[in-house]
């Protein structure tokens, strides 16, 4: 139920105490309201309060975990419709599919691949979540050996897809310490995969066709006592898929609808398979809590990885890459060395340029605050100073052997007062990077 | 239990852009919702999808892309008709030779490969300088006199050279880009700039400057996705259709280049996908008008628009 601020601020003990760290109780409502602050903030809240608001300040999308200890997957939390308006918290896991019609040596090597999907970025690595294996034998033990087999060649978390209790129940036997999501439950068996989910307290899918028998069946379970939900519409195509993901967000969100209240998963099953890669970046903008998806190729998952990174990125702060010597190729004593800023954008094309250039070289992005040139320069953020200092403290000094530094064309008017500081060479490089190559074709020997 | 519709009720509509002559002529923008969402009523248009002819042999291309085109890549007039064989809606000729640093042709040079552009194919034109403010000033309205009468895209316009380029394109009945970087302010300002010189709206895309995937896609996604609800919600101002070069963008990236690698598979279907979908995900933040260089990233693409269409 959605409460606006007054309705809750009638509800608190209106001391303006200030323990919850708000300045007064309307504060505190106002905070409530939005979504931004729980009761249990509040130590005076009566009884009365905590009942009526409990709802209220639940959130508007509960909390799933799958996994455990470092492969812990948090699911949910969500709060907008939009990423320009706050930031998605919780990435799109994605689950890729193993069939337990496979036999041993095919498992086998489809987990080896698997495990092989993480890519390193920026000193980070990025991969994969879960491993699915989905019972598509109908044979329950088949279905456990298998499970059995991808976990102990995988580190990743299992998802158990399969509508029967018998092999659920074979299967959790032998991995629910690794807490997996099963999946799913329907309007004929949910009976049994709710008392399975939560006699091994792992989270449950629930899938339905249409989003009616999905509310109503969501509902059923919760009444039953399991709220580790992920909610499937049964959409598969992707238009569908988009709508339905909408609908359902909006109604958790906009309405606080607690029937949807939990993230989603989302199958992509496209006959084509670069569609599917195409289906999930659709599924991954909007709003797929879990995503499984038929494909081990990793030329089409790095792009869909990829994406996925970038979606859930804070949208508010520029992000701002660390001030320090970056190597492009291997570069050698006689290599150029460019100056930019460390918004990471304006590095990341510098870099990119610089690559397609086939020139191995360095980059030094001074500290803007992770502001672009133009920006900073503006700002005040890049003077010659800072450069004079940076130079110094980064020790690219010692690792060319000249004393040319390739400035940006934006800050071309630096160029007298930084050779005088610094005793370096300044050449004044291009304004756009994408004109690099030509420049180092031109100027640099 | 009935699950009720959560609808918005948008009360703004994009600007429709038409570019081209009949009976090939296409339209970007005009929508009334969000991207492929039927729930809160309204319309919304297929993306205009066009691929990229050089005005010279590219340098630098990854093999990927130069055994898509074989030979035409030296022959600016074939590769527009091969890139309508492929199901392109319109063609977008880049006049990379018209860089100071990368062969300095003269506008006149300039305007004859246009012009015989122009001629070999049916479709609309879409004309991208050599992104060198001063030069592109030069260039494109002589190009833009060369074009009377073919109602072609022409860009990209500037803060700093948008003056000579609209003037150009008002004078010969052409649509301008409007290029601004990253900044949804600074891109509006440069749309109410044009309007002032009494560029009809409707004849206006937007260039938002994208990053590709992997490299700032998601500061454009946002901006994209910012501006189509904006002008959904009434800013006549933000209200104009959005183009992307995502081939441009995309094909820069090592992740897109890269020969065949052990760790991150073969380089074709990678290349292609990360054109496809930095496209995908723009559309779906709610651009209109893609320009590809990759006929299978323009392939797939469209497939994906078919079903996010609904047909
Ligand atoms: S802790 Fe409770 S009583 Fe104290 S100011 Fe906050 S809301 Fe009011």
């Amino acid at each position: 139920m959605a409460l606006n601020g007054l309705a809750i601020y009638k509800l608190l003990p209106k001391t303006n105490c200030k323990d919850c760290g708000q300045a007064t109780c309307l504060a505190f409502a106002m905070q409530m309201a939005a979504g931004k602050a729980s009761l249990d903030a509040c130590p005076h809240a009566s009884d009365e309060a905590k009942e009526t608001l409990g709802a209220a300040s639940e959130p508007a999308i509960a909390l799933v975990e799958i996994g455990t200890g470092e492969k812990v997957v948090k699911l949910g939390n969500e709060t907008v419709l939009f990423r320009h308006d706050k930031r998605f918290v919780h990435p799109t896991a994605i689950g890729i599919l193993v069939s337990d019609r496979l036999d041993d040596a095919a498992v086998e090597a489809r987990v080896q691949s698997i495990n092989g999907l993480f890519f390193d970025r920026l000193g980070e690595t990025y991969g994969v979540d879960l491993v699915a294996v989905r019972n598509d034998s109908s044979d329950a033990a088949r279905f456990v050996e298998v499970v059995r087999k991808v976990a102990e060649l995988s580190p990743l978390t299992p998802a158990l897809l399969s509508e029967d209790p018998v092999a659920l129940r074979g299967a959790l036997e032998v991995v629910a310490g690794r807490k997996p999501l099963v999946y799913g439950a329907h309007p004929g068996n949910y009976e049994a995969l709710t008392a399975l989910a939560k006699e091994f307290a792992v989270p449950l899918g629930v899938r339905v066709d249409g989003l009616d028998e999905l509310a109503e069946l969501a509902e059923k379970i919760a009444k039953l006592g399991h709220k580790q939900l992920l909610l499937d519409s049964g959409a598969r195509d992707v238009k569908r898929v988009l709508a339905d993901q909408t609908l359902i967000r909006r109604l958790a969100i906009m309405k606080r609808f607690r029937p949807f209240g939990y993230p989603t998963i989302c199958f992509a099953d496209n006959r084509d398979g670069a569609q599917r890669v195409l289906d999930s970046v659709v599924y991954a903008a909007k709003y797929a809590g879990v995503l499984i998806i038929d494909r081990v190729d990793p030329a089409e998952i790095l792009p869909l990885i990829t994406w996925r990174l970038n979606v859930y990125t804070d949208p508010q702060k520029p992000i701002a890459i660390e001030a320090k010597v970056y190597e492009v190729g291997t570069p050698g004593r006689d290599a150029p060395v460019f100056l930019t800023t460390n918004f990471s954008l304006t590095y990341y094309c510098v870099m990119g340029d610089i690559e397609s250039a086939r020139t191995p070289a360095y980059i030094l992005p001074v500290d803007t605050d992770g502001t672009s040139v133009l920006t900073a320069w503006a700002a005040g953020k890049v003077t010659p100073e800072k450069i004079k200092t940076f130079l110094e403290t980064s020790g690219i000094g010692d690792r060319v052997d000249h004393r040319r530094l390739i400035i940006p064309g934006g800050l071309a008017v630096m160029t007298a007062k930084l050779k005088e500081i610094t005793g370096w060479d300044i050449l004044v490089g291009p304004r756009e990077s994408s004109v690099i190559s030509a420049f180092l074709r031109d100027n640099w020997q | 239990m009935g699950v009720e519709l959560v609808q918005e009720r948008w009360k703004g509509k994009l600007y429709a852009l038409t570019i081209g002559r009949e009976p090939y002529q296409v339209v970007a923008g005009g929508d009334s919702t969000l991207p492929f969402l039927d729930l809160d009523g309204g319309s919304y248009t297929r993306p205009v999808s066009a691929l990229t002819v050089f005005d010279r042999r590219p340098e630098n291309w990854p093999d990927t892309l130069t055994g898509a085109w074989g030979d035409v890549l030296d022959n600016p007039v074939q590769w527009a008709r091969k890139c309508v064989e492929l199901g392109a809606d319109a063609v977008a000729l880049k006049l990379v030779s018209a860089h100071p640093e990368q062969g300095d042709r003269s506008p006149q040079e300039c305007a004859a490969t246009v012009k015989a552009v122009a001629e070999a194919v049916d479709q609309p034109l879409i004309v991208l300088g050599c992104a060198v403010n001063e030069k592109d000033a030069a260039v494109l309205p002589v190009v833009s006199e060369a074009l009377n009468g073919y109602n072609c895209l022409i860009g990209q316009a500037t803060s700093e050279n948008y003056k000579t380029v609209v003037a150009g394109c008002l004078a010969h009945g052409h649509s301008v880009i409007a290029t601004s970087p990253l900044d949804i302010n600074l891109a509006k300002q440069l749309n109410i700039l044009m309007t002032d010189m009494n560029l009809p709206p409707d004849r206006i895309a937007m260039d938002l400057s994208i990053g590709p995937l992997g490299y700032g896609i998601e500061y454009a996604y946002s901006i994209i996705e910012r501006k189509r609800t904006g002008a959904l919600l009434g800013d006549r101002m933000l209200a104009m259709p959005v183009i992307c070069l995502v081939g441009e963008e995309a094909w820069k990236v090592k992740e897109a280049q890269r020969a065949d690698d052990l760790e991150w598979g073969a380089d074709e279907p990678r290349g292609i996908l990360w054109e496809a979908v930095t496209a995908v995900a723009l559309a779906q933040a709610g651009a209109s008008i893609f320009v590809f260089y990759h006929p299978e990233a323009l392939r797939q693409f469209n497939t994906q628009i078919d079903a996010l269409m609904g047909k």
